[in-house]
């Protein structure tokens, strides 16, 4: 039993590989510095788990300068490819592709569960994945893991905050673990106070912080060292309106020297915050693509319209383009439309005409759940999953 | 890296009273034996004078206070081991240690050295105050030497010991009930063998620390303890590694 479920997962993952490999370029390339493509095989080894397994594959001749790097806009800064971990028997992340280039946000959207945080995990070295491969700034996380964490910052879920230190203690910590030079972490320190607004609170223990300093050190922690991905799991949550309101304006300002990935459960942030996105659903990606193109995506099929003085509810359906009308309450109706062709000009004009009495009318935006509902549906009934390429 | 991840440690220690206080009671339980152990020796100095070959003041009263160190070592490091990494796994601070450019082997190596940083402080605390008599008459230093190497050893292997311990659990307390019980075990697994050349005496610790309080330093018992250290570090590293793979 045992033994075939080994062999069941053994031969899956060997038929993810060959997928990879059949791909080509996909499954490992790196765009030199004159811009021309350099092929590099898909691993030869095994899931990769652990030193051991690393050590085993053999070695690949990539040497790539940070410098070259640094100056070919068009690397992206993370490529990950058919990530997969599963706990147990239950995947919790399946194949899952995700690219970043230089300077971009990327929200990573899902309900709980979905799996967001596994895969922040896995391409941030906290998680070894079953299956796939993560490059950070072309350097291979498995294979050099020390090498491509330095490129990178990450609050997880729960800020990793010594409850027993100042804020600078712990920032100075932070900083001299990502290796800032011994001479540079002094401004280093006080550049990523400043840029998160600790400053005030820079002698005082974390312990006695309130969540929202907590969150800031956190994302100070996750900075002080300039990398070139920022990875934030879920920075907003339990935080008061104002408070995310700051931390939102922070990423949008991390954006501009750095690539940052955040995840979510809340559909608006997103919008706000990002330039791209991607949903997951119960491991998989079921949506990939700009903010623009989720907006029209979400574009209701709704109105919610109050009245003052409502006619009858055969009356409102009779206006062009309304497929439906229901009362919600005395004077307020929801009227569905076909999506995408919203009856609100032809409806406003007809409240003037014949004097409703407009008060109210709202386009009914569709939920985050309601968005799953329609991508998983969608992706049940039609095509294969998008895959992300900026 | 190492020695930042050392520092680190080191100074949360002393950033909770235990260390603290460790230090005093340890320092406090070998001040009375040193002492004991002195009165007795003025006691019975005039007597002993009569042996042709008597023993001398630093083998009555300063040798049996590195002993009682060793002992007090076993039941207080897993106090101070086990929230090296229980406790951070605990509160999920793991993970700024590992989403840092350090490899596992950095973090057990630093945690390691700061917390033999401060058995090491306290075992100098009891080698200067055996040295304290040297003011007012000669000592054996090669004897005070050997004791504190081999106490010195004793507290390398209990770090080490504890260390693994806390790296299997997120539960500190566990890590400290594990930790004693090894040490313990560890200590005294030899003492019912009554061939010397059997296999418990090997593993024990007490049988090794033996020759150094006697004086010796044998590279065997030397070997014994670095390897049986390395070991230990070696299991931690593979434990750690491990949390990214099944977690």
């Amino acid at each position: 039993m045992v033994a075939g479920d080994g062999t069941r997962a053994l031969l899956a993952r060997l038929g993810r590989r060959r997928r990879c490999a059949l791909r080509g370029p996909r499954a490992g390339g790196v765009l030199g510095p004159a811009g021309q493509f350099r092929y590099i095989p898909a691993r030869s080894q095994g899931g990769a788990r652990g030193p051991a397994a690393a050590q085993a594959a053999p070695r690949r001749p990539i040497h790539i300068d940070d410098d070259t790097c640094v100056n070919d806009a068009l690397a992206p800064i993370l490529a990950a490819s058919n990530l997969s971990r599963h706990y147990g028997a239950r995947h919790a992340v399946r194949d899952v592709s995700l690219t970043v280039a230089r300077g971009e946000v990327l929200g990573l959207l899902g309900p709980n569960g979905a799996g967001k945080t596994t895969t922040l995990q896995m391409i941030t070295g906290n998680l070894a994945p079953d299956a796939g491969e993560v490059r950070i700034r072309g350097i291979d996380l498995l294979d050099n893991p020390v090498g491509a964490k330095r490129h990178v910052g990450y609050l997880p879920e729960t800020p990793p905050l010594y409850r027993d230190q100042t804020v600078r203690e712990y920032l100075r910590l932070a900083a001299r673990l990502r290796r800032v030079s011994k001479a540079k972490v002094a401004a280093a320190v006080d550049r990523a106070m400043e840029r998160t607004g600790v400053g005030d609170v820079a002698g005082r223990l974390i312990g006695t912080l309130s969540k929202g300093y907590q969150q800031r050190v956190g994302i100070a922690q996750a900075i002080v060292h300039e990398p070139d991905l920022v990875v934030l799991d879920e920075p907003t949550v339990g935080l008061d309106p104002n408070q995310i309101r700051d931390i939102r304006a922070l990423v949008r300002e991390l954006a501009g020297s750095h690539s940052v990935i955040l995840s979510t459960h809340i559909l608006p942030e997103v919008e706000t915050v990002c330039d791209r996105v991607q949903i997951l659903h119960d491991g998989r990606v079921v949506y990939a693509d700009t903010i623009a193109a989720l907006r029209n995506q979400r574009g209701g099929q709704a109105l919610t319209v109050t009245l003052l003085r409502p006619p009858d509810g055969e009356i409102l359906r009779a206006v062009p383009g309304v497929r439906s009308a229901e009362l919600l309450a005395p004077g307020r109706f929801r009227l569905v439309h076909e999506p995408g062709a919203s009856p609100a000009e032809a409806l406003a004009r007809r409240c003037v005409v014949d004097d409703w009495g407009l008060v109210a009318l709202v386009p009914e935006e569709t939920t985050l759940e309601e968005v799953f509902v329609q991508l998983t549906q969608r992706d049940e009934a039609e095509a294969p999953v998008a895959e992300t390429q900026p | 890296m190492i020695g930042v991840i050392a520092r680190k440690e080191l100074a949360a220690m002393f950033h909770t009273p235990l260390a603290w206080l460790l230090l005093a009671v340890l320092q406090a339980i070998c001040g009375y034996v040193f002492l004991v152990g002195l009165d007795g020796y003025l006691e019975k100095a005039p007597m002993l004078a009569q042996y042709p070959d008597p023993p001398g003041l630093t083998e009555v009263a300063a040798a049996p206070v590195f002993g009682t160190a060793a002992f007090l070592l076993l039941l207080a490091t897993p106090l101070m081991s086990m929230r090296l990494i229980a406790e951070e796994r605990r509160n999920q601070t793991l993970a700024l240690l590992v989403s840092s450019p350090v490899s596992a082997s950095h973090i057990v190596l630093g945690k390691f050295l700061g917390l033999f940083g401060l058995l090491a402080l306290a075992v100098g605390l009891f080698t200067l105050m055996t040295l304290s008599l040297s003011a007012f008459t000669p000592l054996d230093y090669g004897l005070i030497a050997a004791n504190a190497a081999g106490t010195l050893l004793v507290a390398a292997l209990c770090a080490a010991v504890g260390l693994y311990c806390s790296s299997l659990t997120a539960q500190p307390v566990v890590a400290a009930v594990s930790t004693l019980a090894a040490l313990i075990l560890f200590w005294v697994v030899g003492l019912g063998a009554s061939d010397p050349s059997s296999w418990t005496r090997w593993i024990s610790m007490l049988g090794h620390y033996q020759s150094f309080a006697n004086g010796l330093v044998n590279t065997a018992d030397l070997l014994w303890f670095a390897l049986a250290t390395a070991l230990f570090l070696g299991l931690a590293v593979r434990r750690l590694d491990r949390d990214r793979i099944y977690s």
